[in-house]
C-alpha cells in the first residue's frame, strides 16, 4: 500500500539534512551576493527590473538590492527581511547584517556537519552574543564635547561605501548640518524623525554642486501675473478645493429647465468662488499655497490681489510647509483671525539648473532645511540619496544615542577576541558554538580587505596580533592597505548600529537553524484569462 | 458493486462513472487512513519539546512562516488528503479549547493510530479497538486527575502562573527572554481576568507586534495601542486627562440609506443647500466640543473641511480606526460607542489619562497609546523583534502563553510536564489493562504504548537515547514511593534541558490539567472516527 500524498500535488517537502542544506545554502547565496559590497571600496550593482521600462537602478546599498531581488528560497527571504528592518530601525548597515548572518550560517553550516545539535550551537551563538553586546558596551566611547566632529567622522565613514565618497567631506558637513538642525531647536533628545529633512533631486552640474538649503524649497512654479519676490510673506498652508467647489451634500445635484437657470448658476458658482477667494484674502495673507488645483479663476483673483497663490502642491510638501512656516493647514476660512498663518522672510523664485523652484527662506522653524543634489544622471542622483539617507538615519541616531565605536573592523575584532576568551571558558559543546561566532565575526573586515584588493588574510592576522596588546585602536585602513589607528584615522561608527546589525544577524540564524523541515505549498493557481 | 439488479432483473447503477472514481475499502482503506494520519503526526513530532525544531513554510503567494507551534503549521500546509484534514481539525480544535499543546494532540493521535494499525494486523475489530482506546482514555483522564496539583496563587503571588508560562514559552523560539514573555502574559491575563467568575475574557488582550528593536523591548501596556495617528499633522500629540468621543460617524455630510435626490433649480436653493453643508460640519465639531471631548476617535473617514474645524477647535481627532480597536478603546476608557452625533452626552465620553503618539524608526510609523485608563481592563502586548517572522512567531508564543495562563485562572489544577504526566499514565493505563476481560484488553495496552510516544519523541528530539531514557525514567516512577502519594512518584519526566534531574517538580515544567486531558481525549475521539471509516471513496480529479 503506497503511503498516500498528504499535500497537494506541486507542493513540495524538504525534511532534516536536505531542509537545513537548502535553507544554508540560500542564505549564504545571497550572502554572497552583497559580499562584494561591503567596505569603502566595495563595488555597486546594476539591476535591471522586469516591469515595463526596464528600469535599471545602481547600488551598494544592501537594503536597496536586496528589495529588488526575487527569490524563491525561503531561508533566503528570512535575511531579505532582517536587511529591511535594518534599513527601517537604523537606516545602515545594512550590507553588514546580511553577511554577518551568512557566515554565522556558514560556521554554523561546519558544526552540523559535525553532528552538533543546532540547538546547542544556538545557545552557544545566543551566549558569544550577549558577552559581544556586553563588551562593546563598554568599550563604547562616549561623545559629548567635540560633538560636531565625531559626528563628521561617523557621517564620513559612511558615506565612505557609497558613491559620494569622492566627495564625502563635503557630503559629511551637509549631513551634519542638517542633522544638527533638528537638533538645536528640538528637546535635548533629538527627533529622529527625518520628515523635515527635505532631498530635492535636479540632474545637472555635479556632486559637488549639491547645497544644504537653510530654508524650503518647494518644487513648484509661481503663478503667471503674480508676484515673484515677496518680503515678509504671510503663508495660508491650504487643504481645499479651488476648482469647483462641490457641494458635498450626497446626491445633491443641479436640474434646471431653462439656459437663463444654468447661467444663473453658473453666476452663483462664480460668486461662491469669489467668496472663498475674498475670504482667504482677509487673513491678510500674500501667499497662498493649497494642497488641491487651483482653477484659472481663482488664480486670476489672486493675482489681481497680488497675492502668490501656488497650486498642487503634494501631501508631503504641504505638512512640511506648514510645519517649517508655523501654520496650520486649513481648509475652512471663516475665522481668520484664529487660523494661524505661517511667515517667513523671504520668497522667492531660485533657478536651479534648468528648472524655477521657490524658495521659503528666514523660516520660523529653523529645524528644517532642504538639501538638493545636482549630479550627471537620475542614476547618480538616487544613489546619492540613498546614500545621505544612510548617513541622515545614522547621524540622528547617533544624536540620541551618543556612543560610538571605532570602525574599520575595530568592533569586530575587539568582540572576536571577547569571545574567543569566553569560548575557552565555556565547558561543553557550546564552546565551539562561540568560537564559531567570533569566525563569523572576524570574516567582516576579512570581507573588507578582500574587497579592496588586499591581503585579507596578511591584514587580519596583523590586526589580530594588534588586538592582543592593551589598548589598541588598530582596524583596517583601506587607503593605505595597511593596519591602522583607526582614532587617529578618525573612522567611527555609531554603537546603535554596530548593535542593531549584531542583533539582527544573531536572530536570523538562530531562526534558519532552527529549521528542520521546509513545506512549500503549491503556488496559488493563476486563472486563465484566455 | 456499484452495480445492482432490480426486482425484475435489470440493472441500474448506485456509484455513477464507477472507473473516473477510486474507491478504497476494507483493511486496505483503514490502513491508507492510518498511514495518511502518521504521516502528519511524523512532521511535528520533531517539533515537539523545548529542544524541538521548527518549521519552514512557503505559502502559495511565497510568503513565508517560521514556526513550531503545530496548529499554525498544519494551517499552514495546505493539506489535500481528507484523514490529514482531520488532523489538522484535530490540532485546531485543541487551539480553540486549551490554546496549548497543538502539537502534542497531533502526536498523540498518530502514535495511537500507529499501535491500532498493528492490531488491525492481528485481526482484531476496528470497532473493538475503538472501544479499548475510549476506555483506557478514560482511565488516563482519571489518572490525571489523581496525579494533578492544586496551585494556589492570588493578585501579588503570580510566580507559579509564571512558571507554567515558562514551560510552554521554553519551546518557542522567543526561549532566550522567556522569563520576561510569561511575567507579561501573566500580568496581562491577571489585569482582563475576572477572578470571582473565574473567568478570562482574551478579547480584551490585544498583541501587536511592529518590526524593530529587540525581543527584550517587548512591553505590556495597560491600554490600547492603536496603528492610527492623529488625523492632521498639526493637533497635539500628546492629550493628558483625554475625554474621548468614541464614534463610528463620519465627519461627512449625512448619506441616508434611502435613496434620495436633492433637485437644485435656483440659485437660492444653491444658496441654501450651501450654507447648511457648512452648518452641518460645524454642528458636528460643536456637538463634540460641547459634550467636552478632548478627543474624537471616528471608524470612518473626514472630509477635509472638517478636519480643519477640529484642528481648528483644538479638538484632536483619529480616524479610520478599526471596529475591533474601536470596541476596546470603548472597553478600556469605559467610554460607549456612539453612532450618532445627537446621541453624545458627557456620560458617553471614554476617560484615559494619557495619550500620545510614538514614532518607531527611521520612517514615518506612528502609533497611539492610549494609557492609564479608566478601566484598565484591556491591555495590550506590544511585541518587538528583528524581523517580521520573529513577530509572528512571537505573537503565537504569547498566545499560547496566554491560554495557559487562562486556563489556570480557570482551573488551577496542573500536572508536571516533560512528558512525566503521560509516563504516569501509561503506567496507569496498562495496570488497569488487565483488569478488563475480552479483546479490548490489547486495545488499553496499545494505548499505554502510544502514550509513551510523547515522552520518546521529547527525548529523541533533545539528543538522548529514547528507549534507554524512557524505560530509566519509567522505572523511577514506579520505583520510588513517595511518603505523600504512597504510590508511584508521578514527577519524573525527560530531562530535556540537560539539567541532571528527572525531577520535574524541580525544574519547574507545569503543563495545565485541563490541557493534558483535553490532548487525551480529543486525540482519542479523532482515532475513533478515523479507525470506524471502511470506505474511502473519493470522486476523480477533475
Amino acid at each position: 500500500m503506497a503511503i498516500e500524498r498528504i499535500l497537494k500535488d506541486d507542493a513540495s517537502e524538504e525534511k532534516g539534512e536536505r531542509a537545513r542544506m537548502a535553507s544554508f545554502v540560500g542564505a549564504m547565496a545571497i550572502a554572497d551576493l552583497v559580499k562584494t559590497t561591503l567596505g569603502p571600496k566595495g563595488m555597486d550593482k546594476i539591476l535591471q527590473s522586469t516591469g515595463r521600462g526596464q528600469s535599471v537602478t545602481v547600488t551598494n546599498d544592501g537594503a536597496t538590492i536586496l528589495k529588488s531581488l526575487h527569490i524563491d528560497n525561503p531561508a533566503a527571504k528570512v535575511l531579505v527581511d532582517i536587511s529591511k528592518v535594518q534599513d527601517d530601525e537604523v537606516g545602515d548597515g545594512t550590507t553588514s547584517v546580511v553577511v554577518l548572518a551568512g557566515e554565522l550560517l556558514r560556521e554554523a553550516e561546519k558544526l552540523v556537519a559535525s553532528k552538533i545539535h543546532p540547538m546547542t550551537i544556538i545557545a552557544g551563538l545566543l551566549r558569544a552574543f550577549h558577552h559581544c553586546i556586553w563588551v562593546l558596551s563598554s568599550v563604547h566611547d562616549q561623545i559629548a564635547e567635540k560633538f560636531k566632529m565625531d559626528l563628521m567622522k561617523i557621517a564620513k565613514t559612511t558615506l565612505s561605501s557609497k558613491i559620494l565618497s569622492q566627495d564625502k567631506e563635503h557630503f559629511a558637513k551637509l549631513a551634519v548640518d542638517a542633522v544638527l538642525r533638528l537638533k538645536v531647536k528640538g528637546l535635548l533628545q533629538g527627533s529622529t524623525n527625518l520628515e523635515s529633512i527635505q532631498i530635492i533631486k535636479k540632474p545637472g552640474g555635479s556632486l559637488k554642486d549639491s547645497f544644504l538649503d537653510e530654508g524650503f524649497i518647494l518644487d513648484k512654479k509661481i503663478g503667471i501675473g503674480q508676484p515673484k519676490r515677496i518680503e515678509n510673506a504671510n503663508i495660508l498652508v491650504a487643504n481645499t478645493a479651488m476648482d469647483t467647489d462641490k457641494v458635498k451634500i450626497y446626491g445633491a445635484r443641479v436640474r434646471v429647465d431653462s439656459m437663463a437657470k444654468v447661467a444663473d448658476i453658473e453666476a452663483a458658482e462664480k460668486q461662491k468662488m469669489r467668496e472663498k477667494v475674498d475670504k482667504i484674502l482677509a487673513h491678510g495673507i500674500n501667499c497662498f499655497v493649497n494642497r488641491q488645483l487651483i482653477y484659472n479663476f481663482p488664480e486670476e483673483l489672486f493675482a489681481n490681489a497680488g497675492v502668490l497663490a501656488i497650486e498642487h502642491a503634494d501631501f508631503d510638501g504641504i505638512e512640511r510647509l506648514a510645519l517649517v512656516t508655523g501654520g496650520e493647514i486649513a481648509s475652512t476660512f471663516d475665522n481668520p483671525e484664529s487660523v494661524k498663518l505661517g511667515h517667513c522672510k523671504l520668497i522667492e523664485e531660485i533657478m536651479i539648473g534648468e528648472d524655477k523652484l521657490i524658495k521659503f527662506s528666514g523660516v520660523e522653524m529653523g529645524q528644517a532645511c532642504t538639501v538638493v543634489l545636482r549630479g550627471a544622471s537620475h542614476h547618480v542622483l538616487d544613489e546619492a540619496e540613498r546614500s545621505l539617507h544612510d548617513a541622515l538615519c545614522v547621524l540622528s541616531q547617533t544624536v540620541n544615542d551618543s556612543r560610538v565605536l571605532f570602525g574599520g573592523g575595530w568592533p569586530e575584532m575587539v568582540m572576536a577576541k571577547a569571545v574567543d576568551e569566553l569560548a575557552r571558558t565555556t565547558p561543553g559543546k557550546r564552546s565551539h558554538a562561540i568560537e564559531a561566532f567570533s569566525k563569523a565575526l572576524v570574516a567582516i573586515p576579512t570581507t573588507i580587505a578582500d574587497n579592496a584588493g588586499l591581503d585579507s588574510a596578511e591584514l587580519v592576522a596583523r590586526l589580530r596580533a594588534e588586538h592582543n596588546k592593551e589598548e589598541s585602536n588598530a582596524g583596517i585602513d583601506v587607503i593605505s592597505g595597511s593596519v591602522g589607528d583607526m582614532s587617529e584615522l578618525g573612522i567611527s561608527e555609531a554603537f546603535k548600529v554596530k548593535q542593531a546589525v549584531l542583533l539582527s544577524a544573531t536572530e536570523a540564524a538562530e531562526m534558519i537553524l532552527r529549521v528542520d523541515e521546509i513545506i512549500t505549498c503549491a503556488p496559488r493557481r493563476r486563472e486563465d484569462r484566455m | 458493486m456499484a452495480l445492482a439488479f432490480d426486482e425484475y432483473g435489470r440493472p441500474f447503477i448506485i456509484i455513477k462513472e464507477q472507473e473516473q472514481k477510486t474507491r478504497l475499502r476494507g483493511l486496505d482503506a483503514q490502513k491508507a487512513n492510518i498511514s495518511a494520519g502518521r504521516s502528519v503526526a511524523r512532521i511535528l513530532r520533531t517539533s515537539l519539546g523545548p529542544k524541538g525544531m521548527d518549521k519552514m513554510l512557503s505559502s502559495p503567494d511565497g510568503d513565508v512562516t517560521i514556526t513550531n507551534d503545530g496548529a499554525t503549521i498544519l494551517e499552514q500546509m495546505d493539506v489535500d488528503n481528507q484523514i490529514a484534514k482531520l488532523m489538522v481539525e484535530l490540532s485546531r480544535s485543541q487551539d480553540y479549547e486549551i490554546g496549548d499543546g497543538t502539537t502534542g494532540v497531533v502526536v498523540m493521535a498518530g502514535s495511537l493510530l500507529e499501535q491500532a494499525e498493528k492490531l488491525l494486523e492481528r485481526g482484531i475489530h476496528p470497532i473493538r479497538i475503538a472501544e479499548g482506546y475510549e476506555l483506557a482514555s478514560r482511565i488516563a483522564v482519571e489518572h490525571l486527575e489523581r496525579i494533578a496539583h492544586k496551585f494556589e496563587f492570588g493578585e501579588n503571588n503570580i510566580e507559579s502562573l509564571v512558571q507554567t508560562c515558562m514551560t510552554t514559552l521554553s519551546s518557542k523560539i522567543v526561549n532566550r527572554c522567556k522569563r520576561q514573555l510569561a511575567e507579561i502574559s501573566v500580568k496581562a491575563v491577571l489585569a482582563v481576568a475576572d477572578l470571582e467568575r473565574k473567568d478570562v475574557n482574551l478579547d480584551l488582550i490585544k498583541v501587536d507586534g511592529k518590526v524593530g528593536g529587540k525581543l527584550e523591548d517587548t512591553e505590556l501596556i495597560y491600554g490600547i495601542v492603536v496603528d492610527k495617528d492623529m488625523s492632521h499633522p498639526q493637533m497635539p500629540k500628546q492629550i493628558q486627562d483625554a475625554n474621548i468621543a468614541i464614534l463610528t460617524c463620519p465627519f461627512e455630510p449625512p448619506k441616508p440609506k434611502t435613496k434620495h435626490k436633492v433637485d437644485i433649480d435656483t440659485v437660492e436653493k444653491f444658496e441654501a443647500l450651501r450654507r447648511q453643508e457648512h452648518q452641518y460640519f460645524d454642528d458636528m465639531v460643536q456637538q463634540c466640543k460641547d459634550v467636552g471631548a478632548t478627543l474624537v476617535i471616528c471608524q470612518w473617514g473626514f472630509d477635509d473641511e472638517a478636519n480643519h474645524l477640529l484642528m481648528h477647535r483644538n479638538l484632536p481627532a483619529v480616524r479610520w480606526v478599526g471596529g475591533v480597536e474601536l470596541e476596546l478603546i470603548a472597553i478600556a476608557t469605559g467610554g460607549r460607542i456612539v453612532p450618532r452625533f445627537q446621541e453624545l452626552t458627557a456620560e458617553k465620553l471614554g476617560k484615559a489619562g494619557l495619550v500620545r503618539e510614538k514614532s518607531f524608526g527611521t520612517t514615518k510609523d506612528r502609533m497611539l497609546y492610549i494609557e492609564h485608563c479608566a478601566n484598565s481592563r484591556a491591555v495590550t502586548v506590544f511585541i518587538r523583534g528583528g524581523n517580521k517572522m520573529m513577530i509572528e512567531e512571537t505573537k503565537r508564543s504569547i498566545h499560547d502563553a496566554l491560554c495557559v495562563a487562562r486556563n489556570l485562572i480557570r482551573n488551577n489544577s496542573i500536572v508536571y510536564g516533560g512528558g512525566s504526566a503521560e509516563i504516569a499514565c501509561s503506567i496507569a493505563v496498562e495496570a488497569a489493562a488487565d483488569r478488563y476481560p475480552g479483546v479490548e484488553q490489547y486495545a488499553i495496552r496499545a494505548f499505554a504504548d502510544a502514550l509513551d510516544a510523547i515522552p520518546m519523541a521529547l527525548a529523541e528530539n533533545s539528543g538522548l537515547q529514547p528507549i534507554e531514557t524512557l524505560s530509566a525514567v519509567k522505572s523511577q516512577q514506579i520505583k520510588i514511593p513517595t511518603r505523600v502519594m504512597q504510590e508511584n512518584n508521578p514527577h519524573c519526566g525527560i530531562d530535556c534541558n540537560d539539567v541532571g534531574t528527572t525531577d520535574m517538580r524541580e525544574q519547574n515544567v507545569f503543563e495545565t490539567l485541563i490541557g493534558k486531558q483535553q490532548q487525551v481525549l480529543l486525540a482519542t475521539q479523532v482515532v475513533k472516527m478515523i479507525l470506524k471509516i471502511d470506505d474511502v471513496i473519493s470522486a476523480a480529479e477533475f
